[in-house]
């Protein structure tokens, strides 16, 4: 439980950064006035959706932090036989990656109010992300054909687990992709739009790092990484 | 003030069932009074916050519930009130958490002259392993039990042969000797209960659990699992029986060791390991 | 930054968002069905959870009959027993609790408390409520599936909860976790909308030291379930995984009804980690939302600012945080590490300690004040008594070393539910009683509503309090019958008996609520728009009910905060807080 409870240290020290800016420690029933008189405490200026999106990734990494704790825990134990992780997976990491940058470019043609720019760009990261969908499946078929079958060991569970997951994940990052190419398709320009192109490039940046996280434990990088850091400390 | 009044006889109502009620902890059986003073501890300084809490909420309304005229005091807060409060609060709960930390410090130190007995839970019974002459058990595995092994000890374990297997009886301990209990279980969780042990734990297939305990009166209590164990959990029962030495020990000579139990096959098999040896 | 044109308009205050932009409902469907309106959404949920709720508390009947009296009723079997407890516990706390306080409560009460039109997601709102009743159903459905619903106990540990010598078994478990997946779904689209129209579409003025206490609390729960559930998501998904794919998370090596089963190397432990990660501040998403209602509550019927409204903020918070780090009270006799012990008994009980702080001010704003014994006062009284009652308790609890004799005794049964089964309720009806008024338009009938609280207190407390003694005696939870044991003596069955009897009384008495609710709707006395003279927000709405939009034309200015009743020099002893200030005012009696 203890990538869990890291993830929720730096969760609370956000949360109590912004509540230091809140002006916690005034007297309230001291300040009878209108607004503006006592600086602080205002509602937050952003736009409700990238506010929204912003409590959905932290949300979504819990969810995810979760399985890591799950996995860390599971793994100490005798039974867990790592499983050669399929060379496809290299392949599907960079797609993911071109998919997340042409979002990228996408929403910067969208600040520069390039149309047909960003519908190229949504059209190239949407593409790319069913390439990797379909990769994805792929590489469970090769696996699957490889006799490591989702039962036979914990740790194919959890590559099973994990990858459908994050593939669920980016189903959902698809739909609301296809919704904001039908709203640039009918009105390029808006102020609507190019908020919904910024919040799909976030929101695909957020999956990749995810998709990267997840690589690190599958491949036992990050189990390297966590040892070598342990031995530095003692 | 009626409302105020029920208030009142509210917590009145309560000290006083707490004094007057039949129904109060059993006799203990072990060295575990320690957790009932901690108890004793916790209801004194609980019982007071209690009485005072609602004692004064009760006055409040039996003084302050609506007139006509009455107009309420403005008084936002009181600094210093609050934090006398955080602090005498913060003294109560050192004071119950502090003896707390004690014993459950002396209830993870198993002594080292205590023996073993291990309990072994299964839907919907329970099993009863000593060490036998050798005074150390041998290993076991869930995949080693059949009808010959139902607590499936490890044929090929020298250390197993002399281990007395208990299966649907009583267990007996001695009187004032301590002893560790090993729990395993090896389907879902169990957990042994013994109430007038106070001590228990689960019992986590795949794994072995412990608490210990010294008897320190004879007697004989039930036996009760405590963790869901499916649908007849309820009726999971066995006795734990403490015997003077004496009994115990002719109750002791009555008991079969595993080799006697699984018959010759074992019997060989063992005097081939040593041999070996 | 380049500056982007559409953050300047996002950024104009919300004071200034024109009624025109909101969803509108063309036909009766879209208003009073598949409607966005945040206000018709919370009817939805109360309704929904209510209706669930009473399939719980007739479920609790029968457990009681069982246990008063066993033997006598022979259409209930252990199978069944398990069963309902079951239900009975996973219906309260999480489809009828956590549904009702931040999908009823706090979607009636956030926009208009904090001065906004709607949601800020009206449409990620209705799915909220859409997804919600559709995870009620599929747990409902349990009860006609082959084998009947779940009886592995509301915390489905595993190995027994998926194993056949459990009930429900083949059907019951798996839905049970397909509704919860539903449900956390359902739920996280709600609580966005929760968190992000407190941050972002509070009124112009509304700082966050003005907020009433309702909305801190079920702002902060919310924040908190919307981390907590995740972990109840992965252990039902894992869980679901090892009972149709056959794979091992949870599952050791086992005999299942006595044949060595597929599984092998897992860890029951871990979902009892992942459970109970999810399971304590599932206990304060609860608690949360009904210490904030109750404060408000309390400061309205007795006239009075409530007492160290800035303590009352930061115990809030800190509670919130705090109970993050101390699941694992919850696992002391679970075999676990027991070094573990130490931190998780320090940790618990000083969460005691903000708690206690929370009971001193509310116990403290009664201090001189004009305290009016209304049926929501009586109630809030109620739950001060409960909730100090089983907090105390859970002092015992918390304590490692008190908690071994006493864990899974009907001491923690009577514990959990004096704290988070009758105070909650306490607040959930006073609650109702005390906004009625405002979503109706009517008053309930004040003789109905007393009878219906002295029966409901006095009643849950007769059932709870002693219980706790058959717990010390060390009397099991979850036995369908005691059988023969020496060491309970008849007394207790008699006590039993006594229990199972004020429970079906209590259980009763909600029907005269039910009836209250429905008979007033009709017959009940024309409210006005603020008849408790309350300051908040929602008080001040220009139409009652409020309408679609809740605010009319133009959205409110808020000058103040949220307690100024009975202000030393004011005509009125309450100020709305929508009021600007007058010269005259003189405060300085205020300061402290």
């Amino acid at each position: 439980m203890s990538a869990i409870i890291l993830f929720l240290a730096v969760i609370a020290a956000i949360a109590g950064w912004w509540l230091m800016q809140q002006r916690l420690t005034a007297k309230p029933w001291l300040e009878e006035g209108p607004a503006g008189q006592f600086p602080g405490g205002d509602a937050m200026t952003w736009p409700a959706a990238k506010i929204g999106l912003g409590v959905f990734l932290a949300v979504a990494s819990a969810l995810f932090v979760l399985f890591i704790s799950a996995y860390s825990m599971r793994m100490n134990v005798v039974d867990w036989r790592a499983l050669p992780v399929p060379r496809l997976l290299w392949l599907n990491t960079g797609v993911l990656v071109l998919s997340s940058v042409a979002l990228q470019w996408s929403y910067m043609a969208a600040r520069r109010h390039d149309a047909e720019d960003v519908m190229i760009g949504l059209l190239a990261g949407g593409a790319s992300a069913v390439i990797f969908l379909a990769g994805q499946l792929l590489a469970w078929q090769q696996l699957n054909a490889a006799g490591y079958f989702v039962a036979s060991n914990p740790a194919n569970s959890f590559f099973y687990l994990l990858t459908a997951l994050h593939g669920l994940h980016l189903t959902g990052g698809l739909v609301a992709l296809g919704r904001t190419s039908v709203k640039v398709w009918r009105s390029s320009g808006s102020a609507d739009m190019r908020l919904s192109v910024e919040l799909c490039a976030i929101y695909w940046h957020f999956l990749l790092l995810v998709w990267l996280v997840l690589l690190g434990l599958l491949t036992g990088w990050t189990d390297d990484f966590v040892n070598i850091c342990r031995q530095l400390l003692s | 003030m009626v409302v105020a009044l029920i208030l009142l006889l509210v917590a009145i109502g309560s000290v006083l069932f707490h004094i007057y009620s039949p129904w109060w902890w059993t006799p203990i059986a072990t060295n575990w009074a320690y957790i009932d003073h901690t108890i004793n501890i916790t209801f004194w300084i609980t019982g007071f916050v209690f009485v005072a809490v609602i004692a004064f909420m009760a006055y409040c309304v039996f003084r302050f519930h609506h007139k006509e005229g009455r107009r309420a005091d403005y008084n936002p807060e009181n600094k210093r009130l609050e934090w006398w409060l955080s602090v005498g609060t913060g003294v109560g709960v050192a004071a119950m958490l502090a003896p707390g930390l004690i014993v459950w410090h002396q209830f993870v130190t198993v002594p080292a002259d205590a023996t073993e007995v291990e309990v072994m839970g299964q839907q919907w019974q329970w099993s009863f392993r000593l060490p036998g002459k050798d005074g150390r058990m041998g290993t076991s595995d869930v995949r080693n039990i059949d009808p010959d092994n139902p607590m499936g000890l490890n044929r090929d374990d020298a250390h197993a042969q002399d281990d007395v297997v208990i299966e649907s009886g009583d267990l007996h301990l001695q009187v004032g000797k301590p002893v560790k209990i090993l729990l395993r279980s090896v389907d879902v969780l169990h957990d042994f209960y013994v109430p007038e042990f106070r001590a228990k734990m689960d019992m986590v297939p795949g794994a072995v659990t412990y608490f210990w305990i010294k008897p320190i009166r004879t007697g004989t209590f039930d036996v009760l699992c405590a963790e869901l164990c499916g649908a007849a959990h309820y009726q999971m029962r066995a006795k734990v029986i403490v015997d003077e030495e004496g009994e115990y020990h002719a109750w002791l000579e009555q008991q079969k060791t595993f080799a006697e139990l699984s018959g010759g096959k074992a019997v060989v098999k063992a005097t081939y390991q040593s041999g070996g040896k | 930054m380049v500056d982007i044109p559409y953050d300047r308009i996002a950024g104009i205050p919300p004071a200034e968002v024109p009624d025109v932009e909101l969803y509108h409902p063309r036909s009766w469907w879209t208003r009073y069905v598949f409607s966005q309106d945040a206000k018709v959404i919370a009817i939805q949920y109360s309704l929904t959870a209510s209706a669930i709720g009473l399939v719980a508390l007739v479920l609790s009947w029968l457990m009681r009959l069982q246990l008063g009296f066993p033997g006598t009723f022979s259409f209930i079997d252990a199978n069944q027993y398990l069963q309902f407890i079951t239900m009975h516990g996973m219906i309260m706390v999480i489809y009828l609790l956590t549904a009702l306080f931040l999908g009823g409560f706090g979607n009636y009460l956030i926009p208009l408390m904090v001065g906004a039109r709607d949601m800020v997601f009206p449409y990620v709102n209705m799915l909220s409520y859409w997804v919600y009743l559709l995870a009620v159903l599929v747990l409902a459905s349990t009860f006609f599936v082959p084998g009947g619903p779940t009886g592995a106990g509301w915390t489905l540990y595993p190995p027994q909860a998926i194993l056949s010598g459990t009930p429900g078994q083949d059907w019951g478990i798996i839905l049970m976790m397909a509704s919860l997946i539903l449900f956390i779904i359902g739920f996280t689209m709600g609580g966005l909308n929760y968190v992000v129209t407190v941050l972002q579409a509070r009124t112009r003025g509304m700082t966050l030291m003005r907020l009433p206490l309702t909305v801190w609390g079920i702002f902060t729960a919310t924040v908190m379930a919307l981390l907590a559930f995740p972990a109840l998501f992965v252990a039902s998904v894992m869980l679901l995984f090892d009972r149709l794919l056959g794979t091992s998370f949870f599952m050791p090596s086992l005999l299942e009804m006595g044949t060595l089963s597929k599984y092998g190397g897992g860890s029951p432990l871990l979902f009892q980690h992942l459970f109970w990660f999810f399971g304590h501040p599932e206990v304060y998403i609860v608690a949360l939302p009904a210490f904030g209602i109750v404060s408000d509550l309390i400061s309205t019927h007795a006239r009075k600012n409530i007492f160290g409204y800035r303590m009352m903020v930061w115990a809030i918070v800190a509670i919130g945080a705090l109970s993050f780090i101390v699941w694992a009270h919850h696992m002391y006799v679970s075999g676990m590490f027991p070094q573990f012990g130490y931190f998780f008994a320090t940790t618990t009980l000083i969460i005691a300690i903000p708690t206690a702080i929370k009971v001193y001010n509310w116990v403290l704003t009664l201090w001189r004040g004009d305290i009016h014994l209304r049926v929501p006062m009586l109630f809030a009284l109620g739950f001060i008594i409960t909730f100090v009652n089983g907090g105390l308790t859970g002092l015992f609890l918390g304590n490692v070393v008190v908690d071994v004799p006493l864990s899974d005794t009907m001491f923690v049964v009577a514990h959990f539910h004096m704290v988070m089964g009758v105070a909650p309720i306490m607040v959930v009806l006073g609650a109702i009683y005390h906004w009625y008024p405002k979503v109706t338009g009517r008053m309930l009938n004040d003789v109905l509503g007393k009878f219906h609280f002295w029966v409901t207190f006095l009643g849950a407390y007769l059932i709870f309090f002693p219980m706790h003694y058959l717990g010390l005696l060390g009397v099991p939870r979850r036995y369908f019958e005691l059988g023969d044991a020496a060491f309970i003596p008849s007394s207790a069955h008699s006590l039993n008996a006594f229990i199972s009897v004020v429970a079906l009384a209590v259980g009763f008495s909600q029907m005269v609520f039910l009836f209250n609710l429905v008979w007033s709707l009709f017959k009940g006395e024309a409210s006005g728009g603020n008849p408790w003279r309350a300051t908040t927000l929602e008080w001040q709405t220009p139409e009652t009910p409020p309408g679609h939009g809740n605010w009319g034309k133009e959205l409110p200015i808020v000058y103040r905060w949220a307690y100024d009743y009975s202000v030393p020099g004011a005509e009125e002893d309450f100020i709305p807080q929508n009021q600007p200030p007058r010269a005259t005012h003189v405060v300085e009696g205020a300061a402290s």
